[in-house]
């Protein structure tokens, strides 16, 4: 108890020097934390964003259907394996579809598209697809109606406006003709220019019959919380689906998307790194200035009989402290900065914010108030100071009192 | 007689593999408990070096220091540190307090490194304070403490732990007349209540014509060592 009073005393035997360094880490915790908050608050954004496009966080499929895109690699539509994947804790929704390729004319004019068939409740609660009409209306919930849904590229290219008809021609399950033709109920922009040209939309049942494939799915798509579980809960899916089926996460379906942000993220760890050099610095001239100001006593105190060991005890406390109360403070003061960031995102404007629409993006930095931000960051700099305090520990442990006490 | 100090043939040589400076040349000492000595002699005559063996702050090159029936120079670090704690009370030239804690925990520290209980902490604290006259400077700091005060302070600290030998470098040379004459008084009759030995080393004629024993050393010798009557006149308190 004694030990832990002397180093708080020693704590403040130099007020000013304390308080330069308990600000040094206190603004270094403030700064990494709400970088790092920015950092992932964007990425989940980003990620969020790119997710609701089109794949959803997780898709199950038939086995070996990703490496073969084709109906023939579809499954039967069971409510008992529906019912699985929905009740998985960290699945929020799970939407059917029944996707393949087709040839889309209108007049003389004819483009390759995708046809995606879906149900409309559970698509629109995963990709918000209703938000991104503009022209026409969303399909009703129990949508039969021989419509369709064009991205705005594919509209373009074929000519087609509101209540056009396209004409559908591909091959369907097990190599059956597919041929049709429907009212076009509205049209879809996306940020994405790979989707917005060729996307179409047909309710699942339409979709189905078109390619003669009825009750077949060729994938659940699921939407989640967020993506911090997103593999256990795969794996975890993936064991009770079983071998049958495939679990993919929007990971191994966008391997570039996963890089981009690994790159960027790459380059936020080198500011992260300067940014812990400079608090070391700090810390560490904190440390030299006080085993220069305090020699002479700590060689006394070996003098008139206190091991090292002790003395190095009384060293670590007061390290810890200062770590620990830079930090703390740190961290309190950091949690309304992020939550104000969170609240109120910081917002783009001019030529770039146009871009970011442009890409489907709403134009925003919005903070990330994960707890396990600021306890990392906190411990980050603990054991950064803590690593440090090796320092004067180690000028204890070699220290000659008679050397120490030469003037 | 109960002997506290007993050394033979002690030497230490500083820089023996470039210039070779002999600090203490082949000493003999012996010291029965009580006694009052003063180490003197000019600068560089090896007081402090002596000292410094003695206490077991250093370590001879050739020779034996028995302190107490222990010969020091067999122990190791540890154990010297170990054994400073139980034996050896030190006051320091420069006072060498710890400027954080008041008078009073200065004087606990080296009770709580022994593991006093708190009792007699509490007990031991207010005899030395009252010993020592300070007793309405307790709870002090050092800084708000004047020069002598502070030495009186580090007496107490050294007298603490019950040591078997108190040594005393130079312990009056910051220090004003009067104030080193106080801390004489103090030290002498700590002396006699406590029957604990004290060796200082100094240049200070009020500390030598106090000290019941002298001994000088040159050149890291001891050349001359008479036994005095102390003649000053003492301000008991």
């Amino acid at each position: 108890m004694w030990l832990l009073k002397l180093a708080w005393k020693n704590l403040w035997r130099n007020r000013s020097r304390t308080l330069i360094t308990l600000s040094a880490i206190f603004f270094a915790v403030i700064l990494s934390a709400t970088t790092n908050s920015l950092q992932d608050g964007v990425f989940d954004h980003f990620i969020r964003n790119m997710v609701s496009f089109y794949s959803g966080y997780i898709q199950v499929h038939k086995d070996g259907y990703w490496d073969q895109q084709v109906l023939d690699n579809g499954f039967e539509r069971r409510a008992s394996l529906e019912e699985s994947i929905t009740n998985h804790s960290g699945v929020i929704s799970v939407a059917p579809r029944i996707e393949s390729y087709a040839l889309a004319s209108a007049e003389d004019i004819t483009k390759g598209c995708m046809v995606v068939g879906i149900d409309p409740k559970t698509e629109n609660a995963i990709t918000f697809l209703s938000d991104k009409i503009v022209q026409g209306t969303y399909f009703s919930d129990n949508e039969v109606q021989k419509v369709a849904l064009l991205s705005e590229g594919l509209a373009n290219r074929l000519n087609l406006n509101l209540n056009d008809t396209v004409i559908l021609i591909s091959q369907g399950y097990h190599g059956a003709m597919a041929a049709g033709k429907y009212r076009v109920s509205g049209i879809v922009h996306f940020g994405s220019p790979q989707l917005n040209d060729q996307l179409l939309y047909l309710p699942i049942t339409v979709a189905q019959e078109f390619y003669s494939a009825e009750n077949l799915l060729t994938s659940y798509v699921l939407s989640m919380n967020s993506d911090k579980n997103l593999k256990s809960t795969a794996q975890e899916l993936q064991t009770t689906l079983g071998k049958e089926y495939e679990v993919m996460t929007w990971m191994e379906m966008l391997p570039e998307v996963e890089q981009h942000i690994k790159t960027d993220k790459g380059s936020m760890y080198i500011i992260s790194g300067v940014l812990y050099l400079l608090i070391g610095f700090g810390i560490f001239g904190t440390f030299l200035m006080m085993m220069a100001e305090r020699r002479f006593e700590l060689g006394m105190l070996i003098a008139i009989g206190m091991k090292k060991h002790k003395i190095v005890m009384v060293l670590l406390v007061e390290s810890v402290l200062y770590v620990l109360v830079g930090c703390l403070v740190g961290i309190c003061i950091s949690i309304p900065i992020t939550w104000y960031l969170k609240v109120n995102p910081i917002r783009f404007g001019g030529d770039m914010a146009e871009i970011y629409l442009q890409y489907g993006f709403e134009p925003i930095f919005p903070a990330s108030t994960d707890v396990w931000i600021f306890i990392t960051q906190g411990i980050i700099v603990l054991v950064m100071g803590l690593a440090l305090s090796l320092y004067p520990m180690m000028k204890v442990w070699r220290m000659d009192p008679v050397t120490a006490m030469k003037k | 007689m109960d002997t506290i100090i007993d050394a033979h043939h002690i030497t230490k040589t500083y820089n023996p593999k470039t210039i070779p400076v002999v600090a203490v040349n082949d000493v003999h000492l012996h010291l029965e408990r009580g006694e009052f000595t003063a180490l003197v002699g000019p600068s560089g005559s090896g007081k402090t070096t002596l000292l410094n063996l003695i206490g077991g702050l250093d370590k001879p090159d050739t020779g034996n220091i028995i302190i107490h029936g222990t010969d020091i120079t067999k122990l190791s670090a540890n154990q010297l540190i170990d054994f400073r704690l139980r034996n050896i009370g030190f006051v320091f030239q420069a006072f060498n307090l710890i400027p954080v804690l008041s008078a009073r925990e200065n004087v606990e520290l080296i009770m709580q490194l022994q593991g006093v209980s708190r009792n007699e902490i509490n007990q031991r604290v207010q005899v030395l304070f009252r010993q020592i006259g300070m007793e309405d400077k307790i709870n002090t700091r050092p800084s708000q403490l004047s020069g002598g005060q502070q030495q009186r302070v580090a007496v107490a600290r050294a007298l603490a732990s019950r040591p078997q030998v108190v040594l005393a470098d130079e312990p009056t040379a910051n220090l004003d007349s009067k104030s080193a004459g106080n801390l004489l008084d103090i030290m002498a009759k700590l002396n006699q209540e406590e029957n604990m030995t004290f060796i200082f080393s100094t240049h200070d004629q009020r500390v030598i014509e106090r000290a019941r024993r002298v001994i000088t050393l040159v050149d890291g010798k001891i050349v001359t060592d008479t036994a005095q009557v102390d003649t000053s006149p003492a301000v008991h308190g």
